[in-house]
């Protein structure tokens, strides 16, 4: 259970939160179709420090960005999308 | 005194004793019988690492199997069973036929795979019979279970003498301190070794002085991320009567440290796990701790200085030290001493033993001698293994000592310290292998019947890897996750390998670091707490008309209202059609409802919705649905322009947690710069749809005006409660929304059941749905499909811009052979989850999404999704269900069997 330090709410447990995607799966309103596909579906996986977006779901619902190591989930940073 | 019962004959045991001192103190040495072969055992430890004594505890729903009796203290009226033995313990007609041997050599389970099916049969019912450990309870546990969070600054597992030391620093130096011991003593190895007892004492005041709490009979069983431990907490003994049986803690500490000790190494050779053959520290454990000696005549074995504490302990409760067989070539300072009170044997081994149930005699190679000593204890030390559990659970590594051989502590991720025994503070042996007479008794994994041949034979059969190694032979499966017996597995197998045994490898520790029961983790949650009850504002009024409920996520629907001697189906076709010839009304509170406003409202509705919203009308609303990034329909809804920048949302129940989030994620993260507010309002307002030909004049009586068109909006006054009225229609007939707020429902209700309208539940608003082709998310929006696959294109918002939008242009979506949505007609009922296909064991070519039938006519319809379904009406086909032997033949339509130009609802 990850302890996750919401810049609104102070920290938490990972239980209020839910995971959403990581920052380059975010596909955005003025990405062209192609673009968007390969967003969606050519992800980096990454084994090591990842920026993702969280939402403090059971919270105050803010949609947060976490730092967060995907092998060991010691968790850097977080700060607000 | 204390009574207890074992195998149904009463016995006295002193306060304090666990089950294991106290069947000891009885001269009780058969325990149980082991897991494959049946061989008798006895008690080998005194703590939790236990592999032999398991035992059932307790009767009725108390009872709780597999118990360690070194783990449990005994209490008055404890009763407790010998396990996996027929018809008694003495005397086990599996050991004495010798049955399970041939079935049980390694991999057994994988290799009666091979060859015919009906030989594994065989096979598994001779080894579900032969092989086990104590039955599970059948009825209910009638005790409590209890969970609690918890917070400390630093926590402390273990309190011997290292953690009682750490904790008691703390405490003095302010920090908020929990200390949890698994024992109901405090003290570790103190008690064992006779320390300083009086140190206990001092340590304890000092902690609960300082404000620290201190809490014994509490094991930390996972270790987890960020300092977050979860104890599990025996308030009362396993099978004692208690309000309060166990409690499950989830601590977030800052700081944590592991004291947990180390488990000592029994031996490896033939017959080591006949009773009487016990750990070391285990037989100097009951002798000063509990005051039972559990042999007159001791043999010890060992590959270190600490076995020579038991020989001393031994002999000072009056027991004979018949030898003391040293393993090491040269003796140390503590053997050499020994040798004035003890006979003392370097370079010598334990060979074999003898006895039936119990011990009799060891036999020991001496140098290149051999001797027969007659013993009915052999105590045994092949040194200590720190338990690293939880530093590795918290994912931290390991390092290897030689001088131990042994694995301690390496770096950590956690807020974590590991000390005492459990980081390497133990007793340096020496790394001697003696060669095996009889591989196939010399036993490594006791609890799971695993012997040196068996990992001889997986090496010989080519498993290489530790993980595999386990997997083959079971080996560290048992409930004692190998506590006793990984070190000599890995050594044998890095002895086969030719390799170090750090080069072995060594499989993972997982959480528990004992058994739980499952009571503990479900805790108070079980029975009808397992998931919070969503109840709708009108409950009451349903459960006055006796419906049946259906569940539909934590929600609790009217599925229909059956009048005395009414079936179901009976019930829903009967309210469906009051709804085709007169008016029903139906609680729809549980629908998705979003209140969007502000200037950018329908900027924010476009990017979330697929279709046109900006040019709707105020007052007026329209169909709508939702896709997700990949283009396939992922909810839909009604959307209501109630003002010039306010809006009405509503979705599918079942959904109403995600588009919450959605919509969020579309605001917040898509497009920050909208000035918007969205407000979910789903609890807020209940919904009751009144639908049929009389809906219309019946809401005009009520309201006093004109009711709004179809896809209008309005606001009015029933019975006195203001309602918005929307004019939306799911039933196919003229129908209208009404909302009011939950608290104030039940007059309006009221006030339309006083008017005759009937009400239905939802399987009969599911006759009127499939009949009006009106699709359901979870349904036809499966996932997979898209807008065009459930003929919503022409729908579409020409310009884009909603999520979704690219993904739609995609080649494989405009695929022919996609499945589509269609209408099936046929004279009977077409069943639900039917495949189509065009004849008998023809291709699957689809499948039947909601079956039903015509609500007013005769013969069944259906929704279906086809391949290529769009194309082809009027073909016939098979909706076949093998599984209830149904075959019906179909016809393909269009999916709207009812009123197709609508004209009912807009009258």
């Amino acid at each position: 259970m990850l302890l996750i330090d919401c810049p609104h709410c102070g920290p938490r447990a990972q239980s209020e939160f839910t995971y959403d995607r990581t920052l380059d799966a975010i596909v955005t309103l003025a990405m062209l179709p192609a673009e968007a596909m390969t967003t969606i579906y050519t992800r980096a996986n990454p084994r090591g420090w990842s920026d993702e977006l969280w939402h403090h779901r059971f919270g105050c619902r803010g949609w947060l960005v976490v730092h967060r190591h995907t092998v060991t989930h010691a968790i850097k940073s977080v700060r607000a999308w | 005194m204390v009574g207890f019962i074992f195998d149904g004959e009463a016995m006295r045991a002193k306060a304090g004793d666990t089950l294991a001192a106290a069947l000891l103190r009885n001269g009780v040495r058969l325990v149980g019988r082991s897991f494959k072969y049946h061989r008798p055992r006895g008690v080998m430890a005194a703590g939790v690492e236990e592999p032999n004594a398991l035992v059932t505890i307790g009767i009725g729903g108390r009872t709780e199997s597999n118990t360690r009796a070194t783990d449990v203290f005994v209490y008055e009226g404890l009763v407790a069973r010998s396990q996996n033995r027929w018809p008694n313990l003495s005397f086990d007609v599996g050991a004495a036929l010798g049955l399970a041997a041939p079935l049980f050599a390694a991999g057994f389970y994988y290799k009666t795979f091979f060859g015919p099916p009906k030989r594994w049969l065989r096979y598994e019912a001779l080894i579900r019979r032969a092989a086990g450990l104590g039955p599970a309870p059948v009825d209910a546990d009638p005790d409590s279970f209890e969970h609690r969070a918890a917070f400390c600054d630093l926590l402390v597992v273990g309190g011997g003498p290292a953690g009682l030391a750490a904790a008691a620093a703390a405490a003095l130096a302010g920090v908020r301190v929990l200390l949890v011991e698994q024992d109901a003593e405090l003290g570790g190895t103190l008690i064992a070794d006779g320390g300083d007892l009086a140190a206990i004492t001092t340590a304890r005041d000092a902690i609960a002085g300082a404000g620290g709490r201190i809490v014994t009979r509490t094991t930390a069983s996972g270790v987890w991320d960020h300092g977050f431990v979860t104890l599990s907490q025996r308030v009362a003994e396993p099978g004692q009567p208690a309000q309060l049986a166990q409690r499950y803690w989830q601590v977030r500490a800052k700081r944590i440290v592991v004291a947990t000790g180390a488990i000592e190494r029994p031996l490896t050779f033939a017959g080591n796990d006949r009773p009487g053959v016990m750990l070391a520290r285990a037989v100097r454990t009951y002798i000063r701790r509990f005051g039972v000696l559990p042999g007159q005549r001791v043999v010890i074995a060992t590959n270190n200085d600490d076995a020579y504490r038991t020989a001393d302990a031994v002999a000072a409760a009056g027991g004979e030290v018949v030898a003391i067989l040293d393993a090491r070539g040269e003796l140390s300072d503590v053997a050499a001493a020994a040798k004035t009170r003890f006979k003392v044997f370097a370079n010598a081994f334990p060979r074999s033993t003898k006895g039936q149930a119990g011990l009799t005699a060891v036999e020991a190679n001496i140098g290149t001698g051999r001797s027969t000593f007659a013993a009915d204890c052999l105590a045994v030390s092949g040194g200590f293994t720190p338990v690293v559990h939880l530093h590795s659970q918290g994912g931290g590594g390991l390092d290897w000592r030689d001088d131990i051989q042994a694995f301690v502590p390496g770096a950590t991720l956690q807020p974590m310290t590991t000390v005492g025994s459990a980081a390497g503070e133990v007793e340096a042996v020496a790394a001697t292998v003696a060669p095996l007479t009889d591989p196939k008794s010399s036993f490594i994994d006791f609890q799971n019947d695993v012997t040196a041949a068996d990992i001889d034979l997986a090496w010989a059969e080519g498993y290489r890897s530790v993980e595999h190694l386990k997997r083959y032979t079971t080996l560290g499966m048992g409930t004692d996750q190998g506590k006793t017996s990984n070190m000599a597995a890995l050594a044998r197998l890095a002895g086969a390998a030719g390799v170090a045994i750090p080069a072995a490898g060594l499989t993972t520790f997982r959480p528990p670091y004992t058994p739980l029961t499952l009571g503990t983790l479900a805790g108070p949650d079980g029975g009808g707490h397992a998931a919070p009850s969503r109840r709708l504002a009108l409950a009451d009024r349903h459960d006055a008309l006796g419906p049946i409920w259906q569940p539909l996520g934590l929600w609790h629907r009217p599925r229909a209202y059956p009048r005395v001697g009414e079936s179901l189906h009976d019930a829903a076709l009967r309210e469906a059609r009051a709804v085709r010839i007169a008016a029903g009304i139906i609680d729809v509170s549980t629908l998705a409802k979003f209140v969007i406003s502000g200037p950018d409202a329908a900027a924010l509705l476009e990017i979330v919705c697929a279709t046109g919203v900006a040019k709707l009308a105020t007052g007026r609303g329209r169909y709508t649905f939702m896709l997700r990034e990949d283009g396939m329909v992922m909810d839909d809804g009604t959307v209501w322009r109630l003002g010039e920048a306010r809006y009405l949302l509503t979705s599918s129940t079942g959904g109403a947690e995600r588009m919450e989030s959605h919509l969020g994620y579309a605001h917040r993260v898509l497009a920050a710069q909208l000035k918007v507010s969205v407000v979910a309002v789903q609890e807020v307002l209940a919904g009751i749809a009144l639908a049929g030909p009389g809906a219309a004049a019946m809401l005009e009586r009520l309201i006093g005006a004109a009711p709004p068109a179809h896809m209008g909006v309005a606001e009015a006054v029933v019975a006195g409660v203001p309602v918005l009225i929307l004019a939306a229609s799911y039933s196919g007939e003229r129908a209208f929304e009404l909302y009011p707020a939950g608290d104030v429902a039940i007059p309006v209700w009221e006030a339309l059941r006083a008017a005759g309208a009937v009400p239905y539940g939802i399987e009969a608003l599911e006759f009127l749905r499939i009949e009006k082709g009106h699709i359901v998310v979870g349904g036809e929006v499966d996932g997979r499909t898209t807008p065009h696959d459930l003929r919503l294109e022409g729908m579409l918002r020409k310009a884009g811009g909603y999520i979704g939008a690219s993904a739609l242009g995609r080649p494989a979506l405009a695929a022919p052979d996609r499945l589509q949505l269609v209408g099936l007609t046929a004279p009977e009922p077409i069943p639900e989850g039917a495949m189509l296909v065009a004849r008998a064991s023809a291709q699957v070519e689809g499948h039947v999404t909601a079956g039903g039938l015509r609500v007013l006519g005769s013969g069944g319809v259906a929704l279906a999704l086809l391949r290529g379904g769009r194309e082809r009406n009027g073909e016939a086909l098979i909706a076949t269900s093998p599984t209830r032997g149904l075959d019906v033949g179909v016809t393909v339509t269009d999916p709207v069997h009812y009123d197709p130009a609508g004209a009912r609802y807009r009258e």
